[in-house]
C-alpha cells in the first residue's frame, strides 16, 4: 500500500489555477522525484500535502497519508501530522531556522510537541537526531545558534528537526539548491542513507534534472500545474515521450554554439593581487587582523575568450569581480585593462571602469523597480563622458534591447512586467550598451530555469560572436562552465589551485580539490545525456 | 556579551562629551546678560559687576566650562540665577515628578500596545485587525493636549474622580501621588501606545512570513504557538528601539501636559529657565536629559543584546 497517495489533486488560491489533475504516489522507502521549472506547481503539491497553504487556497481532489485524508482533516488533527508523519525539509537553510534559539531546543521542540516527556528526555533525542543527521555533540554543540554554523550544518539541523520522530514521509523542497556542489553531494546522501536505515517514503522537489536521476527510483515530470510524464527513474529518462519533457532533458545540458575564436592577445591582465580584510580586533585594545580573501591571483584573459571560475561560496570569486571591476583597491598586485590599470592612485580609473560590464545573478534584486527600462538601461552611460542625450540616446536603448531579443517598446515599462528570464536579457542590455570589451557574468544563469537558462547562454554565445566581446564566467555551476568557457580557473581559499582548457580540467582534473568538485556534482548518465543531445 | 556592554559604555561617554561641549557653546552664543536680567532695568553697573563676578560670568568660557563639568561630576550643578538655590535641588524635585510620570506612561503605552499589536497581527485583514488600525490610526492624530483637557471635563469635572491637576506630592503616599499622574500619564501614553501597538503589529507580520516560522508550522506546532514561541521575540528589536525613543520624549516633552495639568515637572522648569535667562538651569536640565537619552539608549542596545544572540559577538 503506497505511504502517500495523491489523486487528482486541483488547487486554485483565489480563483487563479495552480494545480490541475495532479496524481502521484511514494511508497515506504521509495524516494520520487518532483521535477519542474517555476510555476510548476511541484513546490504547491509539496505544501499541499503539508496542508501549510496560503490563505484562499481550494483544494479538490485526494490527498491520502497512511491513511489519513490530508483534505478533509481539521487543523488540529493536521498538526498532530506535521513534523510526527510528515515532515519538511526546505530551500533556504540560512533563513529556515529560527535565529534566536539554540539549535538543540529547535531539534527538541518538534519532540516536545508531539510527545509528553520531559525536556530532559527530548533534548538527549535531539542530540541522536543531530548525530544522525552528522552533527555529533562534540563537534556541534546544541548550545549553538543558527548563526554560528555554515549552510550545510544548518540544513542538517533542519533535517534533524524532520527526522526526530522518524516520519513515515520526508518532503524536501530543493533541499540543496543553495549549497555548495560538495556540500550537495553530501546533504544529498545524508538523505538517501536517512530514507533507507528509517524505510521513509522521500518526496524529492527539484529543478535539477541530473540531481533527480541521481537520487530517485521514480520521477514525476510538471508543467504549469500537471505532471506531464512519471515513471521509474530508469526507463523514464531514457523512453521520455513528451515533448516537454524532451526539452527539459535538451536544456539540461544545452552547449551553446560558438564561432568566435579568441584571439591571441591578452585584454585582461592580473598579476598577483592580494584583497585583504581587516577582521575585528581582539580584546579590547588589541589590533584588528586581516583576512586574506584573494591571496596572489594571477591570470589572462584573452581577446574574444570566455575564461570560467569555479569555487564555492567563500573562496574569493566575489571579492575578486569587485576588485576587477575596480569596486575595492586592492592590497597588492595590480588589474590591468588592455594595458591600462583599473586602479590609478587611489581612484578607479574610468576610463578603464567604462570597457568593463557586470551581471549579477540576481534578475529580481538587481533593478530599481520604480525606474523605466529606458533608465535602467542608460545607467552605465554615466561613466562615459559625452553620454548620448535624446533620439541617440533612445537609439542606443533600442538597439541594446534588440539585440538581447527583446522588443525597443520595452523600454518604457517597467521592470516588474518581465519575467526572471527577460530580466536577465535587460541586464545585459545594461552591460552592452556602453559597447564594453569585457562582461563579467557573477553567476548570471544561476537564479534561471534550465530551459531560460538554455536561451540566456545561446544569446550570450551569439553576442559574443557579434561584437567580440570577452566574458568572465563565474559560477558555482559546473556544467554550466563546462558548456560555456574556453578555459577555466579553479579557486580555493583566495587561490587559484588549477587552471587549463575547460574540456581538459574536466576530463583530467589534476588537483585534488578540482577532482572532489567534480565528482560531487550532479550529472546525468552518459546515455541519458547523449539523448539529451540527440534531441 | 560584557565585552560588547564596555563598548557601549566608552560610545556613551564619548557621546556625553561632545553633548555637554555642544549645549555649553550654544548656550554661550545665545544672547542677553543673565545679572542684567535679574537685576532689571536699572542696575547700576558696579552692582551688574559684582554679580557677574560673583555667578563667574566674568571668567573665559574654557575655566566656566571645566568649572560646569567638573561641579556636575561631582553632583554639583551651581546655582540658579534667579532662585538663588541649588539648580541640583531644583532638579532632584523636578525628577520625583517626571520620572514617575514618563515610567508610569510608558508602562501604560506597552501594556496597551503589546496586546493590541499581537492581537492585530493574529487577526491580520479581520475585524480585530480593522478596529485596532483604526483606533490607532485616531491615537496618532487627536493632539494629546486635547485629549487631556477632554479627560480633565470628564472625569475631573463630571464625574469627580481626579482631580483636574496639580501633584499631590510623595509625602501624601504612593497612591494619592500617583493618582495625580494618572490622567497625564493616560494623556501621553495613548499616542504613544498607538505607534508602538502598529509598530509591533507591523514587526509580527513581517517575522510571521520568515521561513522559520513555516519550517515551525512544518514541526506540528499551530499558528498561534508558532507566534508566541517564535516569531515575537524575533518582532522584538524595531518595537525596542520606539520604546527607547518614546522613553527619552516623554521624559522631556511632557511640557505641554505639565502646563495643562500644573504638574511641577522637568519640562516646564526648563521653559521657565529659558524664559528667565537662567542659563545655568537650561544647561544642567539639558544635559541631564541627554544623560537620560543616552542611558536608555545603553539600556535598549544591552535589550537588543539580551534577545538576540547574533548581537552578542562571537563565542
Amino acid at each position: 500500500m503506497s505511504l502517500l497517495r495523491i489523486e487528482n489533486l486541483s488547487m486554485d488560491i483565489h480563483g487563479t489555477p495552480i494545480l490541475k489533475d495532479v496524481s502521484l504516489s511514494v511508497d515506504p522507502g521509495q524516494i520520487v522525484g518532483v521535477i519542474g521549472e517555476s510555476g510548476s506547481g511541484k513546490s504547491m503539491t509539496a505544501f499541499s500535502v503539508m496542508q501549510l497553504l496560503p490563505d484562499g487556497t481550494n483544494c479538490a481532489g485526494r490527498i491520502a497519508l497512511s491513511g489519513h485524508e490530508m483534505l478533509t482533516l481539521g487543523e488540529r488533527s493536521l498538526c498532530r501530522l506535521r513534523g510526527s508523519k510528515v515532515s519538511m525539509v526546505f530551500q533556504e537553510p540560512m533563513t529556515a531556522l529560527n535565529p534566536l534559539k539554540p539549535i538543540g531546543e529547535q531539534v527538541a521542540e518538534t519532540i516536545l510537541i508531539h510527545e509528553r516527556t520531559s525536556r530532559a528526555n527530548a533534548m538527549h533525542r535531539a542530540a541522536e537526531a543531530l548525530a544522525r543527521a552528522e552533527l555529533p555533540q562534540d563537534r556541534f554543540p546544541m548550545s549553538r545558534y543558527p548563526h554560528e554554523l555554515s549552510g550545510g550544518q544548518r540544513q542538517r539541523v533542519v533535517i534533524a528537526m524532520a527526522i526526530a520522530l522518524r516520519p513515515n514521509l520526508l518532503i524536501a523542497d530543493e533541499p540543496t539548491t543553495a549549497l555548495d556542489v560538495t556540500t550537495q553531494a553530501e546533504i544529498l546522501t545524508l538523505l538517501k542513507r536517512l530514507a533507507s536505515e528509517d524505510g521513509m517514503g522521500l518526496l524529492l522537489i527539484s529543478h535539477d534534472l541530473a540531481v533527480v536521476a541521481d537520487m530517485a527510483d521514480h520521477i514525476v515530470i510538471m508543467r504549469q500545474g500537471e505532471v506531464v510524464e512519471q515513471g521509474p527513474a530508469q526507463t523514464l529518462l531514457r523512453e521520455m515521450r513528451h515533448p516537454y519533457s524532451l526539452a527539459l532533458l535538451a536544456a539540461s545540458d544545452h552547449v551553446p554554439e560558438r564561432e568566435g575564436q579568441p584571439q591571441d592577445m591578452p585584454l585582461l591582465r592580473v598579476r598577483d593581487v592580494v584583497r585583504d580584510y581587516a577582521t575585528p580586533r581582539k580584546g579590547l585594545w588589541g589590533t584588528p587582523g586581516t583576512f586574506r580573501a584573494v591571496d596572489g591571483i594571477s591570470f589572462d584573459i584573452r581577446r574574444g575568450e570566455n575564461l570560467g571560475l569555479v569555487g564555492e561560496s567563500g573562496c574569493g570569486k566575489s571579492t575578486l569581480t569587485r576588485a576587477i571591476l575596480g569596486l575595492e583597491e586592492v592590497q597588492a598586485g595590480t588589474i590591468e585593462l588592455d594595458g591600462q590599470p583599473v586602479f590609478t592612485g587611489h581612484r578607479p580609473n574610468r576610463a578603464v571602469r567604462r570597457r568593463m560590464q557586470v551581471v549579477f545573478q540576481d534578475p529580481y534584486g538587481s533593478f530599481n523597480p520604480r525606474w523605466t527600462v529606458a533608465r535602467l538601461v542608460c545607467e552605465p552611460f554615466h561613466l562615459a563622458d559625452d553620454p548620448p542625450t535624446g533620439a541617440a540616446r533612445d537609439a542606443a536603448v533600442a538597439e541594446a534591447l534588440e539585440s538581447v531579443g527583446l522588443a525597443a517598446s520595452d523600454a518604457e515599462k517597467y521592470i516588474h512586467e518581465f519575467s526572471g528570464g527577460q530580466r536577465q536579457r535587460i541586464a545585459i542590455a545594461r552591460a552592452l550598451i556602453i559597447k564594453p570589451d569585457l562582461i563579467i557574468l557573477d553567476e548570471a544563469v544561476s537564479a534561471l530555469d534550465v530551459s531560460v537558462r538554455a536561451q540566456v547562454l545561446d544569446l550570450l554565445a551569439d553576442l559574443s560572436d557579434r561584437f567580440g566581446l570577452t566574458y568572465l564566467f563565474i559560477s558555482h555551476d559546473l556544467s554550466v562552465v563546462r558548456s560555456i568557457t574556453d578555459r577555466v580557473l579553479v579557486m580555493k581559499a583566495g587561490k587559484i589551485v588549477e587552471q587549463g582548457e575547460t574540456e581538459q580540467v574536466f576530463a583530467d582534473p589534476q588537483h585534488p580539490y578540482t577532482q572532489q568538485l567534480i565528482a560531487a556534482a550532479p550529472q546525468l548518465p552518459d546515455d541519458v545525456r547523449r539523448l539529451a543531445h540527440e534531441h | 556579551m560584557l565585552r560588547f556592554a564596555l563598548k557601549r559604555l566608552l560610545s556613551l561617554a564619548a557621546t556625553l562629551w561632545v553633548a555637554s561641549l555642544i549645549i555649553f557653546l550654544s548656550l554661550e552664543i545665545v544672547p542677553g546678560d543673565p545679572a542684567a536680567f535679574m537685576l532689571g532695568m536699572n542696575a547700576q553697573e558696579d552692582t551688574l559687576n559684582a554679580l557677574r563676578e560673583e555667578l563667574g560670568l566674568n571668567q573665559g568660557p574654557l575655566q566656566r566650562y571645566l568649572g560646569w563639568v567638573g561641579g556636575m561630576l561631582v553632583g554639583d550643578f551651581g546655582t540658579s540665577y534667579t532662585y538663588r538655590t541649588p539648580v541640583a535641588e531644583m532638579i532632584l524635585e523636578r525628577v520625583q515628578v517626571s520620572l514617575p510620570l514618563a515610567l508610569y506612561a510608558l508602562t501604560l503605552s506597552t501594556v496597551i500596545a503589546f496586546p493590541a499589536g499581537i492581537w492585530a497581527a493574529s487577526r491580520r485583514g479581520r475585524a480585530a485587525d480593522v478596529t485596532v488600525m483604526g483606533l490607532t490610526q485616531l491615537g496618532v492624530a487627536i493632539p494629546n493636549f486635547w485629549f487631556a483637557m477632554l479627560m480633565v471635563l470628564v472625569f475631573a469635572i463630571n464625574l469627580r474622580w481626579f482631580n483636574a491637576g496639580g501633584f499631590a506630592g510623595w509625602d501624601a503616599g504612593f497612591f494619592p501621588a500617583m493618582k495625580s499622574l494618572t490622567l497625564p500619564a493616560i494623556a501621553l501614553a495613548l499616542p504613544q501606545a498607538s505607534i508602538l501597538a502598529r509598530v509591533m503589529r507591523s514587526s509580527l507580520l513581517d517575522t510571521l512570513s520568515e521561513d522559520f516560522i513555516r519550517t515551525a508550522r512544518a514541526k506540528g506546532l499551530t499558528r498561534a504557538q508558532a507566534l508566541w514561541r517564535h516569531a515575537l521575540r524575533n518582532a522584538l528589536i524595531p518595537v525596542l528601539t520606539i520604546i527607547g525613543l518614546q522613553f527619552a520624549f516623554l521624559l522631556a516633552g511632557a511640557i505641554i501636559i505639565e502646563n495643562v495639568f500644573f504638574l511641577p515637572g522637568l519640562g516646564r522648569l526648563v521653559f521657565q529657565a529659558i524664559s528667565a535667562r537662567d542659563l545655568i538651569v537650561v544647561e544642567s536640565v539639558v544635559m541631564l536629559l541627554v544623560f537620560a537619552v543616552v542611558l536608555v539608549n545603553f539600556v535598549v542596545d544591552l535589550a537588543y543584546a539580551a534577545v538576540d544572540p547574533r548581537l552578542r559577538g562571537q563565542k
